[in-house]
């Protein structure tokens, strides 16, 4: 694919940390994953993610909430798994994950 | 241009059914979505994937691209026939749903804009009908840091790709370089936040803010684990056996870590508050190596007779053999 351009901004540019504590609104993470906010209360109410607060309004989502709830989407649109399938999947990808780690430590110390 | 074949791409025959096609796709997008596999140029592949997918589950394109013949070998030099979708009809856009930008030359000049539109404005873009304002998409991008621009702080200079449509009404790509300040103390599966560098908006909406997941470069000679540095230390056997006092490096300089008498290999000495800076600091972790000397001179050999001759030593004595 062509590249027609490069643009190079001067100045530089501070942002915001999301870390571990919540502090995206709903309408927040819904726009930043592009999906609608009736989708990420779906996810919620499955368990895939847990904010802070008790009721929608007062939801805050961390940065791993962000990143679960993107890929959640990414998982039903391509592999057209449903919300029961993407809370599975997370899940065991998770374990996996955490399987991973346990199992390279392993292999580092021979323990 | 390369000819592609997609049909190959999908493992399929090319008298393959519909729902053949989407098995093998489905079986295939499991196997190398990004999310899922860890095999290299799974992103890659799974593009491809998508591409072929695109155009074999669409009846529409899938018997426009059969008229190009089955004699095509993929990689094969092309060029599009002219007037190569005359006669067919399109329902709907032609374009994908999907990421535009993530397909090959081959399909854009296949399937591009103006496929199954006799040349006329694509419906995405209705000029004279955008007298709302709207808030700019967000974007996300991954950036891959050092383990000293968390301990420090830092400005790093980051290239993104931005999606273009060009004159022709291709999809390109833009490139843009922000300087971002990286804050002190980050970890990975953090973001950084930053406010209107999303998407533009629309008539004088406001822009779209980018994320920026933060994962960190392999290091030379540190791990990092959540907000904890890890350091494997080599040490010999008798600083293992009988204690010492070792110099070990830390990114903060280097250290005196009093090593006990009797340390195993494997051994997980930590150094409190080490680690990541922060209001949560992390903490730095020595992990014991011990590592045997050789035993290739006269002298060697001598220092593991003598060793042998002195200590009662059965390592195997509980597999009773």
């Amino acid at each position: 694919m062509a590249t027609s351009g490069r643009e190079v901004l001067s100045g530089v540019i501070s942002g915001t940390v999301l870390g571990e504590e919540g502090v995206l609104t709903l309408l927040e993470v819904s726009r930043a994953s592009a999906v609608h906010a009736d989708y990420v209360v779906e996810l919620v109410e499955e368990g895939v993610v847990r904010p802070e607060g008790h009721s929608p309004t007062q939801w805050r989502f961390s940065s791993v909430c962000l990143v679960k709830i993107r890929k959640a989407v990414r998982l039903q649109n391509d592999l057209g798994v449903n919300l029961a399938g993407v809370a599975l999947a997370l899940q065991l990808m998770e374990e996996l994950e955490l399987a991973n780690v346990r199992l390279q430590q392993l292999q580092r110390y021979k323990l | 241009m390369e000819y592609r074949d997609y049909y190959l791409i999908l493992g399929l025959e090319r008298d393959a059914t519909q729902d053949d096609v989407k098995r093998a796709y489905r079986k295939l997008a499991r196997k190398y979505h990004p999310d899922v596999s860890t095999e290299a140029g799974a992103e890659d592949k799974f593009k491809e994937l998508g591409e072929a997918y695109e155009v074999l589950k669409d009846p529409e394109k899938r018997a426009a691209y059969d008229q190009l013949g089955a004699n095509w070998q993929s990689g094969q030099g092309f060029d599009t026939p002219p007037d190569w979708d005359a006669g067919f009809e399109f329902g709907g856009g032609g374009f994908t749903q999907g990421d535009g930008q993530a397909y090959s030359d081959f399909f854009e000049s296949l399937f591009g804009r103006s496929f199954g539109q006799g040349g006329a404005s694509h419906g995405g873009a209705r000029p004279g009908q955008q007298s709302y304002q709207s808030r700019g998409e967000d974007h996300h991008a991954k950036i891959l840091i050092d383990l000293e621009d968390s301990l420090n702080g830092a400005t790093r200079p980051i290239t993104l790709k931005v999606p273009e449509l060009n004159a022709a009404g291709h999809v390109g790509t833009r490139e843009r370089v922000l300087n971002i300040k990286i804050p002190k103390g980050i970890g990975a599966s953090q973001q950084i936040r930053l406010s209107g560098q999303g998407a533009p908006g629309f008539n004088g909406g406001p822009g779209g803010d980018l994320y920026l997941e933060v994962a960190f470069k392999p290091h030379a000679r540190y791990r990092i684990e959540g907000r904890d540095i890890y350091l494997d230390l080599p040490v010999t056997p008798w600083e293992a056996a009988l204690g010492a006092t070792i110099k070990a490096p830390t990114p903060g300089g280097s250290i005196d870590l009093k090593l006990p008498a009797g340390s195993a290999a494997g051994k997980k000495m930590r150094i409190k508050g080490r680690g990541l800076p922060g209001k949560q600091c992390g903490d730095f972790y020595v992990v014991i190596e011990v590592v045997l000397p050789s035993a290739n001179t006269a002298e060697e050999k001598k220092a593991y007779e003598d060793m042998a001759a002195a200590l009662a030593f059965d390592p195997r004595a509980e597999l009773e053999v």
